[in-house]
């Protein structure tokens, strides 16, 4: 069982003071240590942003991957070795712009794989442009005149596409968001957490007291997380009240029940020996 | 086992008709049943990219020796409709055969000369009989043409038996039957080609580039394989999908190549052999992930089934014009492994070759083919299990590791850093595509930069003596040959018929075929340089691009070219005509 001394790196901390990073580091961490999870249990899967640094600072096996390319990696992992704890963490950019393709297909699939998203509606490692959460007319470096797109809505996204469980946390609410990601974490499925993060360098509308004003839980508001029709309609909620907690969250077969060879040892620890093909190659004599 | 040609030591069929009559299914069930008989075979198909109507054809170069590609010419012309003869009239061989639907009328002058003999058959009228559906009459033709060439039509209801089931193979082996009787009563011994079987079946099996790369994979202990379809490779997913259980092997179809190459980086870094397959297209979206796989010291494999580009261009012809891409695929510079087979044998045994030196070297394995090569069907000698090994490097066991700190990407002085599994005790194991220190963990010092740098390509130093060990030139011919064509992939089956045409004439040829493209084996072939030999590069592209490389590592630039890039795979003929020209 890891100890909050296991997971430190010995890297510094580059992220912007009061950044919502540090909250969703902070959850996640308590999450592995709350769950008994050892620290080579777990695999971090990055993808690139500010929050891409998450494998340089959790002491877990990590692999920071490239843009948008979270899930694909991730799921990969989990079938290979089925012990093995997965955690994808991307950011709003990573997982609803460049990857977006790969939410739908992760959410199909369900493979046992949590997805936490970084969301602070904008992008920041490359200096302020707009981001697919961005609201329309959003003003940022690459949309003086206000964003003309509609943004995007994760949360309806991943319930049209049939995800097992859905659900959003709040940056500034670290006891909560480690609730809610202990449940990801232990949801035998496709789980998507999307986190509303506070920029406190390229937004300066979707702040902490924007949130602050807004979020309400959704067990403390009799929600019925297995009613898809209400999860739609808590996930059209933003402008006066931003529900977070587990919008929907059923249990489907995982992805890798499709192949009975995988309940025995993981793949990855199955010792490799030269196939015996004769049977094969009798097809085509 | 007897062989009487009209040119030769070989007979040549050709299939033709609609895309939809299953003319690929035909030619293959004939040369299977040839095979059987004895012979050896090499079948190519040729179609456009659509599922019904326009033109498709079969060739089929029967021989009593190995046979490397299709011939120049065809003896027997199976047309299931009339635009084949028109198409194809042409290629016959003097003295050739058409078999053809009687309901078509065809009039000998009509042909242009007055070389063919035409073989109606009532195809049509037979299915009817049987009350089998219309693209049966490619069965009826199959009869027919084992009558014609004196072969035993038990072999090839056997080889139907094997491929259809129940009712369907009861009909296809009527219809079979009835082909052949109507030609052998009607046209007795009159056709000019004999393939008479031997008494024994020879231990030999016939099959595509695709079940080569498939069966090698499974052989090396690959164990998931994620894919999106493309031509030519969606074969190996097919027939991987269909074999999954019995392989223990994850198959997934993906939603993009981008998800395919990172799902195998995801699957391999947690250690499972792990591959995909594509075109140059789907390439060309992997190579980010390729790169991926090289900044981390993932070891992947992909196979790249070429076709002509760019862009879509022709998806179901054949072409050599993705090598540089390949080599330079991704930013940055890293080494890798580029390998391309020459025939249906070197697709086995190169793709385990790959995966052992894509986990050894920890980079990425690139097996480079062609629609030509992995869409046609050769006959060959069953692959031997113990040839080539499983090496998985330097790879620790969970159970071996004790030690507190592991450093993913230690600085030694192979360059290759021990691996370690995922879910070892004590072991953080770190896969970063940022640039790193030994722990694996984000750097931008200098040091530690060209520390990794070097590190990385140290193992491209290492890959490259290794390499020019693994037989990377090969030769075929005397050394002291007056001409030496040089070539590479798919044109070694080609090349290797042209030297069969110019040693009957008393050319003295040889064929040098570069395996492994990347590292470029410069020591070996400098051997094959040690020559006065007139030399000629053979390559299906507009470009040279392996005389690119050539001029690149050895100095040496061709005087002679020869290149293709109508999408078609080179004529013998052709071959051994410029080789007269030079010699």
């Amino acid at each position: 069982m890891a100890t909050m001394q296991d997971l430190a790196t010995p890297e510094a901390n580059t992220w912007c003071p009061r950044c919502g990073n540090f909250g969703i580091l902070m959850a996640a961490k308590r999450a592995i240590i709350q769950l008994g999870l050892k620290r080579e249990e777990v695999v971090a899967v990055s993808g690139i942003g500010c929050h891409g640094k998450m494998t340089d600072y959790i002491k877990v096996n990590g692999v920071h991957a490239i843009h948008g390319r979270v899930l694909p990696v991730a799921t990969a992992v989990k079938l290979a070795n089925r012990e093995l704890t997965v955690i994808g963490f991307a950011g709003d950019g990573d997982a609803y712009n460049i990857g977006m393709g790969h939410l739908s297909h992760a959410a199909r699939r369900n493979p046992d794989v949590t997805y936490v998203v970084h969301d602070n509606l904008v992008y920041g490692l490359t200096t302020g442009q707009t981001s697919p959460t961005s609201k329309k007319g959003f003003r940022t470096r690459s949309t003086p005149r206000g964003a003309f797109e509609t943004a995007i809505n994760p949360l309806t996204q991943a319930l049209a596409s049939d995800a097992s469980f859905v659900a959003r946390g709040y940056a500034g609410d670290m006891h909560h968001l480690t609730e809610l990601l202990k449940q990801a974490i232990a949801h035998p499925g496709f789980a998507l957490v999307d986190v509303l993060q506070p920029c406190v360098a390229w937004n300066r509308v979707n702040t902490y007291n924007f949130y602050g004003k807004r979020v309400y839980k959704l067990e403390e508001a009799g929600h019925d997380p297995e009613d898809l029709s209400q999860a739609y309609e808590r996930a059209l909620e933003w402008e006066d009240r931003i529900p977070i907690g587990v919008l929907y969250g059923v249990e489907r077969p995982a992805y890798r029940e499709n192949f009975p060879f995988l309940e025995g040892a993981p793949l990855a620890r199955q010792k490799l020996d030269i196939a015996d093909i004769s049977d094969l190659l009798k097809e085509f004599a | 086992m007897k062989l009487v040609g009209i040119s030769g030591a070989s007979v040549s069929f050709l299939v033709g008709g609609e895309a939809g009559q299953g003319i690929t299914r035909s030619g293959s069930l004939l040369g299977k049943a040839l095979m059987r008989g004895g012979f050896h075979i090499f079948g190519a198909n040729d179609y456009p990219s659509v599922i019904r109507g326009s033109h498709n054809f079969y060739v089929l170069n029967v021989s009593d020796e190995e046979v490397h590609s299709q011939a120049d010419t065809v003896d027997l012309l199976l047309a299931l409709n009339r635009e084949t003869v028109a198409l194809h009239v042409d290629e016959l061989t003097e003295g050739g055969g058409v078999v053809y639907d009687e309901e078509v009328e065809l009039e000998k002058g009509e042909l242009g000369r007055s070389g063919p003999g035409l073989y109606p058959v009532p195809m049509a009228s037979i299915v009817n009989e049987i009350g089998g559906p219309a693209i049966m009459r490619n069965t009826v033709a199959l009869g027919a043409a084992v009558a014609l060439v004196g072969f035993d039509i038990e072999i090839l209801k056997a080889v139907i038996s094997d491929t259809f089931e129940g009712d369907v193979a009861e009909m296809n082996n009527s219809a079979a039957e009835m082909g052949y009787y109507y030609a052998k009563e009607e046209y007795g011994e009159g056709f000019g080609c004999r393939l008479e079987p031997s008494e024994e079946r020879p231990n030999r099996i016939m099959l595509t580039g695709n079940d080569a790369v498939a069966l090698g994979a499974i052989q090396a202990g690959c164990r998931f394989y994620a894919v999106y379809p493309m031509t030519p490779a969606s074969p190996i997913l097919h027939y991987l999908a269909a074999h999954d259980l019995d392989a223990k092997m994850v198959v997934i179809q993906t939603e993009s190549e981008i998800a395919a190459m990172n799902m195998v980086v995801g699957a391999s870094y947690a250690g499972v052999r792990a591959m995909t397959a594509t075109s140059g297209g789907g390439f060309s979206l992997m190579t980010e992930a390729i790169g991926l796989a090289s900044m981390t010291e993932t070891p992947v494999v992909v196979m790249v089934g070429q076709r002509p580009g760019p862009s879509t261009g022709m998806p179901t012809y054949t072409s050599q014009g993705d090598l540089l891409f390949a080599i330079h695929a991704s930013q940055g510079e890293f080494p890798r492994v580029v390998v391309a087979p020459g025939d249906v044998e070197e697709c086995f045994y190169r793709t385990m070759e790959a995966f052992n030196l894509a986990e050894r070297y920890q980079v990425p394995a690139i097996i480079i083919t062609d629609k030509y090569l992995v869409e046609s069907h050769k006959s060959t000698d069953p692959f031997k299990p113990g040839r080539i090994g499983i090496d998985r490097g330097d790879l620790i066991t969970t159970e071996e590791w004790t030690e507190e700190e592991y450093r993913r990407y230690e600085i030694t002085e192979s360059g290759v850093s021990p691996r370690i599994l995922p879910g070892t005790r004590g072991a953080t194991v770190l896969a970063n595509s940022n640039e790193h220190g030994e722990n694996g963990y984000t750097t931008i010092d200098p040091w530690e930069v060209v520390a990794m740098v070097d590190k990385r390509h140290r193992k491209g130093d290492a890959l490259k003596r290794e390499i020019e060990g693994l037989r990377p030139v090969e030769v075929y011919g005397p050394d002291d040959a007056e001409v030496t064509l040089v070539g590479w992939g798919s044109t070694k089956g080609p090349a290797l018929e042209a030297l069969k045409v110019l040693q009957g004439e008393g050319v003295d040829a040889r064929f040098v075929q570069i395996v492994y493209l990347e590292p470029f084996p410069s020591e070996a072939f400098a051997g094959v340089l040690q020559s006065n030999s007139e030399f000629i590069l053979l390559e299906a592209n507009r470009t040279a691009q392996l005389g690119t490389l050539i001029k690149l590592h050895n100095g040496f630039a061709f005087e002679h070219v020869e290149l293709k890039y109508d999408g078609r795979p080179f004529n013998p003929g052709k071959i051994a005509g410029r080789v007269r020209e030079v010699a």
